[in-house]
């Protein structure tokens, strides 16, 4: 009979306290990354929100030279070419997700989901040349004076085509938030369970009357999250909106007119900066985009979570 | 006893898989067949025959001939949604719209008619809930989340569901498999009420039940009709041995 082993063998015990630690600080970095940086850009942006307070805002002056800053026309900016570019992408986005779940041939989707999602790995000033290169030149020979000819009597398409314009960017933001939302919105209708498709059928419902009665409705606040988590990509982007919206801090109810957004002013701006003020208003445009995005974000990992998970489905 | 509907030498494939072998079956107008038979046996298969809802999955292959008052639902020119609204469908797992309220779930079928009045959607709703006994249990909160209800009244609330489109035949996949005693009882009472008006197929791996709600039975076999009749000559005096085997829990 050999002598009985003890049951606590601290070699492994001790092996494996310093492997949890290992991963938890490993993991604790990276929320110390963000935090550091929260902390860094509130630090550097006191001067101007000490200066300015709310009227950093609303206030539209931008003049480097007598230091005084006010960001409501890159708000404007930011927020209208964002928003108008979910409005076209998102049905776009959803009829390509229907067709890729329920009417191509499995295989068929098997082929578009894919491609689609490659549209979003190609790098944002690829874009933005093709935008400035292409895009622009040709809204400018024909979208533009169509728009102007044919729709001119709305305050939305009048002025001079220019090209490069809030439309500009309005386009170049739809395209790239496409893949984004078509591919988590088909994830959600994915996770539509058979049940409730069957219940519709079983009904007498068509396919069309199927998406309205069980898919849609039970997928509708994972595709809002969708939309949302395009909203913040589309409101964050940089590189390719700066190369077509023409950088002209202006608040225009045309959408032939140049504008600006936040990331744009940031990108041009932050390598010239003319005194410490600048900057610090620099620092507080990025501190507003960085908060807006963290919620949004949020937001739209909520609704998609409750979704796939299941939240909202039968229980028995 | 005149039949509503029949089945003739069915016979379905899902891909290479043989599925169903050559079912004939007659089920008579206004009475309740059971289908019974160990997991596995075709049953569901044979169900989901009847109402094509094996269009919506690929792979599947259907022939032989399925007589809903002498016409092929299966024909040429027949058109499944048509199908769907003559012979209505309750599922193993109640699955109510969870977006929609009481109300809205009860007429959801019925509002794809077309265009209809809110009196008319009214009367609909609640006629329909009085029928599944669901009526007093919901009145007061029908503009509710369907969700907040619980699984039998769910099971009923998808029941009324279906009645509200006014179909001739329902076909039930193990409506109570899912459900408590006392729920399955009432469902099952229910069942007895609804072949005054309708056809009833109710497809079911408990036997007592079969018992207890069917005239006739039909216990399938390795995707094969064994044996079909009235269900007390089933219980009592089964022509094939293999079904004595099924009933008297020797296998399945």
């Amino acid at each position: 009979m050999s002598e009985p082993v003890s049951l606590i063998d601290t070699r492994v015990v001790k092996g494996d306290l310093l492997f949890k630690w290992i991963i938890f600080s490993l993991a604790a970095a990276v929320l110390l990354i963000l935090l550091v940086m929260v902390v860094a850009m509130v630090r550097e942006s006191l001067p101007s929100i000490r200066q300015f307070g709310a009227k950093f805002i609303v206030g539209r002056e931008w003049d480097a030279v007598k230091g005084d800053f006010g960001a409501l026309d890159f708000l404007y900016g930011s927020v209208i070419s964002s928003v108008l570019a979910l409005l076209l992408a998102t049905p776009l986005s959803v009829g390509a997700a229907l067709f890729i779940t329920e009417i191509a041939p499995r295989r068929v989707g098997e082929i578009i989901a894919p491609i689609i999602e490659l549209l979003a790995a190609i790098p944002s000033v690829i874009y933005g040349l093709w935008g400035v290169l292409v895009m622009a030149p040709w809204l400018q020979q024909s979208i533009q004076p169509w728009l102007i000819e044919h729709l001119g009597f709305l305050p939305f398409f009048q002025g001079a085509p220019y090209g490069v314009s809030m439309l500009a960017a309005v386009f170049i933001l739809m395209i790239m938030v496409i893949p984004i939302i078509t591919s988590i919105t088909k994830e959600v209708l994915m996770a539509v369970p058979v049940s409730q498709k069957e219940a519709a059928y079983a009904l007498g419902a068509t396919r069309w009357e199927m998406f309205r009665m069980a898919l849609i409705p039970y997928a509708r606040s994972g595709v809002l999250g969708a939309v949302i988590l395009g909203l913040g990509r589309a409101i964050g982007e940089t590189m390719a909106v700066t190369m077509v919206i023409g950088n002209t801090p202006q608040i225009s109810l045309s959408l032939l007119a140049p504008g600006y957004t936040m990331p744009s002013v940031i990108a041009n701006e932050f390598a010239e900066t003319t005194s410490k003020l600048h900057s610090s208003a620099l620092m507080e445009i990025g501190l507003i985009l960085l908060v807006v995005t963290l919620i949004i974000n949020a937001l739209a990992r909520l609704l998609i979570w409750s979704v796939t998970r299941g939240d909202t489905g039968a229980r028995a | 006893m005149e039949s509503k509907l029949q089945l003739d030498q069915l016979n379905v494939h899902f891909g290479a898989s043989h599925a169903v072998k050559g079912v004939s079956l007659d089920f008579p107008a206004n009475t309740v067949t059971a289908i019974i038979g160990p997991s596995g046996c075709g049953k569901s298969t044979v169900l989901r025959s009847i109402n094509r809802m094996h269009d919506l999955v690929p792979g599947a292959r259907v022939t032989g001939k399925i007589l809903l008052d002498d016409e092929d639902v299966y024909g040429k020119k027949v058109d499944p949604v048509a199908v769907r609204r003559r012979i209505g469908m309750v599922f193993q797992k109640a699955n109510p719209f969870p977006a929609m309220s009481i109300y809205d779930n009860v007429i959801s079928g019925y509002k794809l008619n077309g265009r209809v009045n809110k009196g008319e959607m009214d009367v609909i709703v609640e006629s329909s809930l009085k029928r599944v006994a669901l009526w007093d249990e919901v009145k007061d909160r029908l503009k509710s989340s369907a969700m907040a209800l619980s699984g039998g009244q769910q099971q009923r609330l998808c029941i009324a569901r279906t009645v509200a489109v006014q179909p001739e035949v329902i076909l039930m996949d193990e409506p109570c498999s899912a459900l408590d005693p006392i729920a399955t009882l009432k469902i099952e009472e229910l069942i007895a009420e609804l072949k005054e008006q309708y056809t009833v197929v109710i497809v079911t791996h408990n036997m007592q039940q079969a018992a207890r709600v069917s005239d006739c039975t039909a216990f399938l076999y390795l995707g094969e009709l064994i044996e079909f009749d009235v269900t007390k000559k089933i219980f009592t005096n089964p022509a094939k041995s293999q079904t004595e085997d099924y009933i008297t829990g020797r296998f399945g």
